[in-house]
């Protein structure tokens, strides 16, 4: 299995050589956040006070399990994508780079990854406990209030994923 | 009669939480293992390679095996000649399940406010009365990424057990790479709404290659399986041969004018275990 290594942010050319299927390894920083982070941050933005740039980001959806055992952040597999789909199009067409998530996505969604030369990689749901030793730092950045659901930014190393949905609107699902 | 404190089998589910968190239930680890070995799919081989580390690491240090650490769901068949002492049932298990949570995470919320208990309590308690002095508890921490694809419908009987097939395959088909496939059904066949919803989530308690007692089950629950193999969802729904690892029915007779079918998905990460408590070796007894 060849297994190509990215560093982030990613660049739009770095992701028009990305084709469904490829299996990546991922190091740098991305941005983590999940249901309840996407709800408030988009009504900040109906709301015209913005919380938070997202602009050349890649965001993960997830919510931890608190550290243990001097771990930086607990368990950290990714969350079901499909959830966020009524925020992506907004998202992508205003800057965000690519997402990480787990599942299939809806059209408008896959579209807003073509229009905008952007990726969805599918991290492998369930693999808690891999993502965890995958992090070497991580901090809230808003929504401390939210728990496990607060927006983080964590630096990420050989972080495993597959393209699911790459610049050209093809689908792994 | 034998007098049993709620503390103990409370105690009890603190413990079995810590454990199955980081341990996937042992059948379903072993299901997973054949499945990366007759995968040819590449990108599905790559996912069975990271969920099955990812088990043996989760295992090894004593981690979360995935970040969901679900709602906690807990059966009990309690003996008639049982008498339950100390707290009540409830708020002793809830308890346990705080307890327990403190390194896991808390994914409970009042569903009008969407505030966060922090406690990851209440949990859902099930109970039944059977023959006997023991306590047989279940637990299982259930992760909603497969809750949330599950379904249930009421048939007419003129749709009859065709459609209920029908419909279990294409709830798994929907399903697709929602819930962390393969997955594994609980069906519910029969009864009422609810008895149909409860009896979905008690299958998800057999283990991967048991055999339905029932035989026109068993083939039912092997029809079903090679089915949804055949969709060719695969690991992750990256394609491939195994789409699901198990179809698990219990049934019920129903009303002359219902068929209802509930479908109960689980996730690759089983995390479920049992225990007894008997009545005349942790219970005192308190005569007849």
């Amino acid at each position: 299995m060849s297994v190509i290594k990215l560093s982030l942010p990613l660049t739009k050319e770095a992701m028009k050589d990305l084709n469904v299927g490829d299996m990546v390894r991922l190091d740098g920083d991305m941005l983590v956040f999940r249901d309840a982070g996407h709800k408030r941050l988009y009504q900040s933005i109906l709301d015209g006070k913005q919380a938070f740039d997202f602009v050349g980001e890649t965001i993960y959806f997830m919510g931890p399990c608190p550290a243990r055992n001097g771990e930086v952040l607990g368990s950290a597999g990714p969350t079901t994508s499909c959830r966020m789909d009524k925020y992506t199009p907004y998202m992508l067409d205003h800057g965000l780079a690519a997402q990480i998530g787990k599942g299939k996505r809806d059209d408008a969604s896959i579209e807003a990854f073509k229009r905008n030369g952007c990726v969805y990689f599918a991290a492998i749901g369930g693999a808690g406990a891999i993502y965890s030793k995958c992090i070497q730092k991580a901090e809230v950045l808003y929504f401390n209030d939210l728990g496990t659901e607060a927006v983080r930014r964590i630096t990420v190393k050989d972080f495993p994923v597959v393209v699911a949905i790459d610049s050209k609107g093809n689908s792994i699902y | 009669m034998y007098k049993i404190d709620t503390q103990v089998i409370a105690k009890k589910i603190k413990q079995i939480i810590d454990k199955i968190s980081c341990e996937v239930e042992p059948s379903c680890a072993l299901a997973l293992k054949n499945a990366y070995e007759i995968e040819q799919n590449t990108t599905a081989k790559f996912a069975l390679k990271v969920m099955n580390d990812n088990i043996e690491i989760a295992i090894a240090e004593h981690r979360p095996v995935c970040q969901d650490t679900g709602m906690a769901v807990i059966f009990l068949e309690i003996g008639k000649e049982v008498i339950l002492t100390g707290k009540l049932l409830q708020d002793a298990i809830d308890d346990a399940v705080e307890e327990a949570y403190v390194t896991l995470r808390k994914s409970v919320l009042d569903p009008v406010t969407r505030i966060n208990t922090k406690t990851n309590t209440p949990s859902v308690v099930h109970t039944s009365f059977v023959e006997g002095r023991d306590v047989k508890v279940q637990v299982m921490l259930k992760g909603f990424g497969s809750e949330n694809m599950s379904k249930v419908y009421l048939l007419n009987p003129a749709q009859g057990l065709e459609e209920a097939k029908r419909l279990i395959v294409e709830t798994a088909k929907v399903a697709g790479s929602n819930p962390c496939p393969p997955v594994i059904l609980g069906v519910g066949l029969g009864g009422t709404l609810e008895k149909a919803a409860l009896m979905s989530k008690h299958a998800l308690f057999r283990k991967i290659g048991s055999a339905n007692p029932i035989h026109r089950l068993d083939e039912l629950e092997k029809e079903l399986l090679g089915k949804i193999n055949e969709l060719g969802i695969g690991a992750q729904g990256f394609g491939g041969k195994t789409s699901a690892l198990g179809v698990f029915i219990e049934s019920y007779p129903t009303h002359i004018s219902s068929l209802p079918v509930a479908i109960n998905v689980l996730c690759h990460c089983s995390r479920s275990g049992e225990f007894v408590i008997e009545g005349a070796k942790e219970g005192s007894y308190v005569g007849d």
